[in-house]
């Protein structure tokens, strides 16, 4: 029998160090930990959040919002949905909503340093300054084409998701886009 | 050219879809009769002026969307959740 060999989203790929910023990848098995899609059932949206906040502590996030933190967050995912990041969810969720494991679907990339606003300037058409998107906010959005889940982590710290299948894309997209920032100095 | 989504706010165009006149919400009964079906299916009104239309937030919160627009002046009016227009019986 063939012996599979557990691969990260973006082994091989990352980490790149350009002009002082970082793009690392959080690895679902392990920094990651457990990620499952939160929807909860029409009329259920407050029990969910109540459970989550009694199982994991953090509510379910408002539209554009990113509760809880490193290590076990909740992030808004789209039209009445949330990705519960970190913890293996409660089975107590499940009474008010479904709950899908995404762990292996998504190619998770911290994005760190001076001028990582500027490398997704190029990237992103959202407007990133810190008055309008700060620590805790997170949008899905188009990242070169690609379907991505952008919240911010950190006052220079960024953290970006793309189908796995995307992994390569977005590195290469990223990597692109931080040479043509460093170079500017 | 920006959209300004009920759940996300003010987007660039590239995030959403278009799908086309916002009279696919105004389904027929099914015993409508041909005339009433085939005008649903296959005649569009072609206004210069303000126009409904579907749209898709596809990469932003997938939600479907009724845009008011104006061809005329390429002018965005407004955006409201076709879940909330088809429930509203529009």
């Amino acid at each position: 029998m063939a012996e599979l060999i557990p691969k990260s989203p973006c082994a091989g790929l990352l980490a790149l160090t350009i002009g002082g910023m970082t793009a690392s990848e959080v690895d679902a098995g392990m920094d990651a930990g457990v990620m499952t899609s939160l929807v909860p059932f029409r009329g259920r949206e407050k029990a969910m959040s109540d459970a989550l906040k009694a199982a994991h502590g953090m509510g379910f996030p408002a539209p554009g919002r990113a509760t809880g933190r490193a290590g076990a967050r909740a992030i808004w995912f789209g039209q009445g949905q949330a990705l519960l990041q970190g913890p293996a969810p409660d089975a107590s969720l499940g009474e008010y909503g479904s709950l899908t494991d995404q762990s292996d679907a998504w190619a998770v990339v911290r994005l760190e340093g001076k001028g990582v606003r500027d490398v997704l300037a190029r990237l992103v058409p959202l407007d990133l300054r810190p008055g309008a998107f700060r620590r805790g906010h997170t949008a899905r959005t188009d990242l070169a084409h690609m379907m991505a889940s952008l919240t911010r982590v950190g006052e220079n710290a960024f953290q970006i998701m793309v189908f796995r299948s995307m992994a390569e894309t977005l590195v290469h997209d990223l990597k692109t886009a931080m040479e043509g920032v460093g170079a500017r100095g | 050219m920006r959209i300004t989504c009920p759940i996300c706010g003010e987007r660039d165009r590239r995030e959403f879809y278009y799908k086309g006149a916002a009279v696919a919400l105004a389904r027929p009964d099914p015993d409508a009769g041909p005339e009433v079906w085939d005008e649903y299916l296959h005649l569009r009104a072609n206004p210069a002026g303000e126009t409904r239309e579907l749209w898709y937030h596809e990469a932003g919160c997938s939600a479907w969307l009724v845009v008011t627009r104006n061809t005329v002046t390429h002018a965005v009016l407004g955006a409201e959740l076709a879940a909330s227009v088809k429930g509203a019986g529009a």
